[in-house]
């Protein structure tokens, strides 16, 4: 059985609304699973549309392929820890490039009858997509190295790196010359070339790139494996391809620029990477480090605040993540809540290393998403607030952003937790965050700071909360207040 | 623990003299009259002994604040029957009111002795003969009233802990007096209009005072010479008075300072205006080392309403109305004035846990039992120290540490450097356009028509892709990631279009890879966003 080629167009016509339909649905929580469903049976209707067509005739191969890399994939995705969430999103993007490349390469060894201005810009597409997918291959994989801690997730500076990528682009421009002039498939040698410069400059470009910058390189990499998509739809002539393409690379784009804004930094600062190591000595130096002395607090005393408090927000880091806390931290909270206690998360758009990371971890956990809002829904309510909990939240927090404007994080949005009547930080320690900047909050009159690892610290927590039940002590509280 | 029989502890002789051997602590009864405060509660104690601190009580020493012999027995303290025994046994003297003469005719300040420590209440600026007399102790003695008023005192500022207490208990014997409901009531037996409450002086306090008015449902006011307590005076939920006047009353250690005559008259007309309407004023206004400031005058009294209420706190400084009589509630033509002085000894529970905390953290600071000693390079101990080694040492040294800045002046530091800023001279604004247009130009020149088909598809995409992606929700840009992860494995179809040709040809190997890690993607995408939706749940 074969479909005719308009009946493939209509049934690639059906799947691109259907993967519309499918991202407009995860605008909000109720629509979100009917969007995802969308999603895949644009993919099926896509397909088996192009399985049944004439072009395609190798089932046995298809099958052979297909079937295990279904398997493949669903054992992966029923396995995944949320915490490692950003692990699976970054490896599962360098497929995407790693496809890009194969398609590409064995798009230009078949040869086609194409002349004069048609096949300039034919092989022009292929190079393109070739040059996109592996660099989107070769990136995804360090990001995913440096999430699996594989690899150091400092910043890689190299002495005049941005020379080098320079150098290593016009490498390219100039092998992408004697690719379009050499005749048959002669090309290769050339387009190997740039296989393999490309390659290098993804791993260049995000191995320069810090640990909690890691929100824009991932969805940068998501950008780029769209873009992947839709050169390789432009030299198939696939307007499927090209749709598809189009809609994951501007999502990733928004996303990027989203990040980049939470973070007041400009989209090509973040990826020419370098920001923590510069930034810190220009942080000590300029501020001279924050006065006072910072106050500690036990376990003990964090829980008579707890009893005491009306309304308590909680703003997670990725200390939480790194720490697992996240089901403690639930459990806190629906005792609190069952109390009458008013709890709610402030999540910073770039918390954590993936966007969203900690909607996801705290959805996890069981924690209603409606009362996890957004920095801007929620910074106003601050100063009406008993207490605040940060856990392993650092430079999101820092009131130097808003503060000191000689600060490496001056006019960053953060959470204004200071404004709270009392704030308990729990950290491993004093020391500053991946910006390298000293945060005065922990210096500050109301805040407290519960040293120790968070998991640990976040348990001792619930287990006090359970035994104390609702009789508090509200005079050790007033006390310090 | 120590609940050795008070007979042999009273023998034993001083052991906390050895080297090594924990400091003994001693909580004296308070002998000062009406006094009801203790200097540590049992909970207080427990704090003491985790600094490593012996502490002994002497009988009764809480009983006015309800905390009985035994609870101290249970907390691990030695109950000693005499004030003579205890400040003899003990290294450090925690007590609440300045020493004075006892009912048998001695002094408490002449058992003090030398080397060992007095922390107190002390006031050295109105106690100048006791001031003398504890200087020929040749004792240390720290006068918590002394704290200095920085950041890091805060915890040990007992000034602060008793006058939160004492704005409370304003409001409460101001009800207490008051014939009428503070919240405004729609009731079947009629309408019952919202009590107004007026503080003046809006220090801890005032805003204590300010909070508890509004919680039992009073419409409140405040007025401070200071404007920066505005903010805080309306995150209490009350309206803050303002004069169209200006003058920064902010002094030294965020205490007020006098004002000029011209801000007075303007500020006295207020209060008249005030008066009128209100029903409860409550004054809290001090300025150090001086009587308190004349506020409400005799006239303002006889115009308020009957059974109007007024509460002078502060009474024991003169008073801020003409007319308070200190330490007496009484009635002056229908108004209720209260001049009671002894607020915090009222709530003696309260506030002798709030003062003991303030003493553990001073004593924490001073290096607990094992390292205690009094560090004269420490602002804080420095500022409390009045007498040491037979000298006077109060007052402090100034520390370099002024008033804090006017707050008008912070903001605009920012401001400036933003506007240092030079605006980039060049119009980048118009160059993207102006580069696309060119390079669309270019495409529609050179480029073939099928070509410009599928270039349209795609800028359309783009901008579909562009409106859609920015509604989708901050919470889920885990999924919205993981789902068009899974949508750009749509690059399978590629794959698949090349696969078809002989098994040897180097397209179709690479198309079948290309098939194979691709549908890994779309299989691992699709449900992991599964997963994740479903753990979202309101």
């Amino acid at each position: 059985m074969t479909l005719s080629s308009n009946l493939v167009t209509v049934a690639y016509i059906a799947a691109i609304v259907l993967f519309i339909l499918s991202l407009s649905g995860l605008s909000n929580q109720e629509t979100a699973k009917r969007g995802n469903l969308y999603g895949i049976a644009g993919m099926a209707i896509a397909f088996a549309a192009t399985a049944f067509s004439a072009q395609v005739s190798g089932y046995s191969t298809l099958i052979s392929v297909i079937a295990p890399g279904l398997m493949i994939g669903a054992i992966l995705a029923a396995r995944v820890e949320m915490t490692s969430m950003p692990e699976l999103v970054a490896i599962l993007h360098s497929f995407v490039g790693l496809a890009a490349v194969l398609v590409g390469v064995g798009n230009y060894l078949q040869p086609e009858s194409l002349v004069g201005v048609e096949e300039t810009i034919h092989q022009l597409e292929v190079y393109i997509g070739v040059f996109i997918g592996a660099v989107t291959f070769t990136g995804s994989v360090v990001a995913f190295g440096k999430l699996r801690a594989i690899i150091s997730s400092k910043p890689l500076t190299l002495p005049g790196r941005h020379l080098l990528n320079l150098a290593m682009l016009g490498g390219t421009v100039y092998l992408g010359y004697l690719f379009m002039t050499a005749a048959g498939t002669e090309g290769f040698v050339p387009m190997l070339g740039m296989i393999a410069i490309a390659s290098l400059l993804g791993i260049h470009l995000v191995a320069a790139i810090g640990g909690a910058d890691m929100p824009v390189v991932i969805s940068m990499l998501n950008s780029y494996s769209g873009w992947a998509a839709a050169a390789a739809g432009f030299m198939l002539s696939n307007d499927l391809l090209i749709v598809t393409g189009a809609l994951v690379g501007s999502s990733g784009a928004i996303l990027s620029i989203i990040m980049c804004k939470a973070m007041n930094r400009s989209f090509l600062s973040v990826i020419l990477g370098g920001f923590g190591a510069g930034a810190a000595k220009g942080g000590s130096s300029a501020s001279g480090g924050p006065v006072g002395e910072a106050t500690s607090i036990d376990v003990a005393e964090t829980v008579e605040l707890l009893n005491d408090a009306q309304s308590v927000i909680i703003t997670p880091g990725y200390g939480m993540a790194v720490a697992q806390a996240q089901h403690a931290v639930a459990d806190i909270t629906k005792i609190l809540r069952d109390r009458g206690v008013k709890v709610r998360f402030g999540i910073h758009p770039v918390a954590g290393r993936l966007p969203g990371h900690m909607n996801v971890l705290l959805a996890e956990a069981n924690v209603p998403y409606d009362i996890v809002q957004e920095m801007d829904e929620i910074n106003e309510d601050f100063s009406a607030t008993d207490l605040v909990l940060v856990i392993g939240a650092n430079d999101t927090v820092n009131p130097s952003a808003a503060e000191d404007p000689t600060s490496p994080i001056a006019g960053m949005p953060v959470l204004e937790v200071w404004q709270a009547a009392n704030v308990i930080v729990m950290k491993r320690s004093l020391s500053t965050g991946y910006a390298g900047v000293d945060n005065p909050l922990f210096y500050k009159e109301n805040t407290q700071m519960l040293f120790g690892d968070a998991k640990a610290n976040v348990s001792a927590i619930l287990a006090q909360l359970q035994e104390s039940g609702t009789a508090a002590s509200p005079a050790l509280a007033a006390a310090a207040r | 623990m120590t609940i050795a029989t008070e007979k042999s502890a009273a023998t034993a002789q001083s052991p906390a003299s050895q080297p090594g051997a924990p400091k003994r602590v001693g909580i004296p009864k308070e002998i000062a009259a009406g006094e009801r405060r203790v200097a540590a509660t049992p909970e207080t104690v427990k704090k003491l002994q985790k600094l490593g601190f012996d502490v002994l009580v002497e009988q009764g020493a809480g009983a006015a604040a309800e905390f009985s012999d035994d609870a101290y027995r249970a907390a691990g303290c030695e109950v000693l029957d005499s004030a003579a025994d205890l400040w003899q046994q003990a290294d450090i003297i925690l007590k609440v009111q300045p020493p004075q003469a006892d009912a048998t005719g001695g002094h408490e300040a002449d058992r003090l002795q030398a080397d060992k420590t007095l922390i107190s209440f002390i006031w050295p600026a109105q106690n100048e003969a006791l001031l003398n007399q504890l200087k020929e102790r040749q004792a240390s003695v720290l006068a918590m009233d002394a704290i200095p008023r920085i950041s890091r005192a805060q915890k040990m500022d007992a000034l602060s802990s008793m006058a939160n207490i004492a704005g409370y208990r304003a409001v409460i014997e101001a009800a207490n007096q008051f014939g009428r409901f503070f919240t405004g009531q729609i009731t079947a037996a009629g309408k019952v209009p919202p009590c107004k409450v007026l503080v003046i002086g809006a220090g801890v306090a005032g805003l204590a005072a300010v909070g508890t008015a509004k919680s039992l449902g009073a419409i409140v006011r405040a007025f401070d010479t200071r404007p920066v307590v505005k903010e805080q005076v309306e995150s209490m939920g009350a309206e803050f008075l303002e004069l169209v006047f200006e003058e920064d009353g902010t002094g030294e250690g965020g205490y007020a300072k006098t004002m000029s005559p011209e801000f007075i008259a303007a500020e006295m007309a207020l209060f008249a205006e005030q008066a009128r309407e209100v029903d409860i004023i409550i004054t809290t206004a001090l300025i150090p080392g001086k009587p308190a400031p004349k506020l409400i005058t005799q006239d303002m009294v006889e115009s308020m309403k009957p059974g109007s209420v007024i509460v002078d706190m502060a009474a024991e400084q003169g008073g801020n109305c003409d007319v308070t009589k200190p330490g007496e509630v009484y009635r002056y033509n229908g108004v209720t004035i209260v001049g009671i002085t002894d607020f915090p000894s009222r709530m003696a529970r309260q506030s002798s846990l709030l003062y003991g905390n303030n003493l553990c953290h001073l004593l924490s600071d001073m290096g607990g039992s094992e390292k205690y000693q009094i560090n004269l390079e420490d602002e804080v101990v420095r500022g409390a120290l009045i007498t040491h080694e037979g000298e006077i040492t109060w007052p402090a040294p100034k520390p370099a540490q002024p008033a804090p800045k006017p707050a008008a002046k912070l903001p605009e530091t920012p401001e400036a450097t933003a506007q240092a800023k030079p605006k980039s001279p060049f119009p980048w604004q118009f160059v993207w356009p102006a580069i696309a247009a060119l390079a669309l130009v270019g495409v529609g020149i050179g480029a073939p028509s099928s070509f410009l088909s599928h270039f349209t598809v795609f800028v359309l995409s783009c901008f579909i892709g562009w409106q859609v992606i920015w509604n989708v929700s901050p919470s889920l840009h885990t999924p919205l990631m993981s789902v068009t992860n899974a949508i750009s494995g749509i690059i399978i179809i590629g794959g698949m279009l090349q696969l078809s040709g002989p098994l040897s040809s180097a397209t179709t190997i690479l198309g079948a890879i290309a098939v194979f890690v691709g549908t890994i993607n779309i299989a691992g995408g699709f449900l992991v966003t599964q997963r994740m939706l479903k753990m979202f749940r309101k």
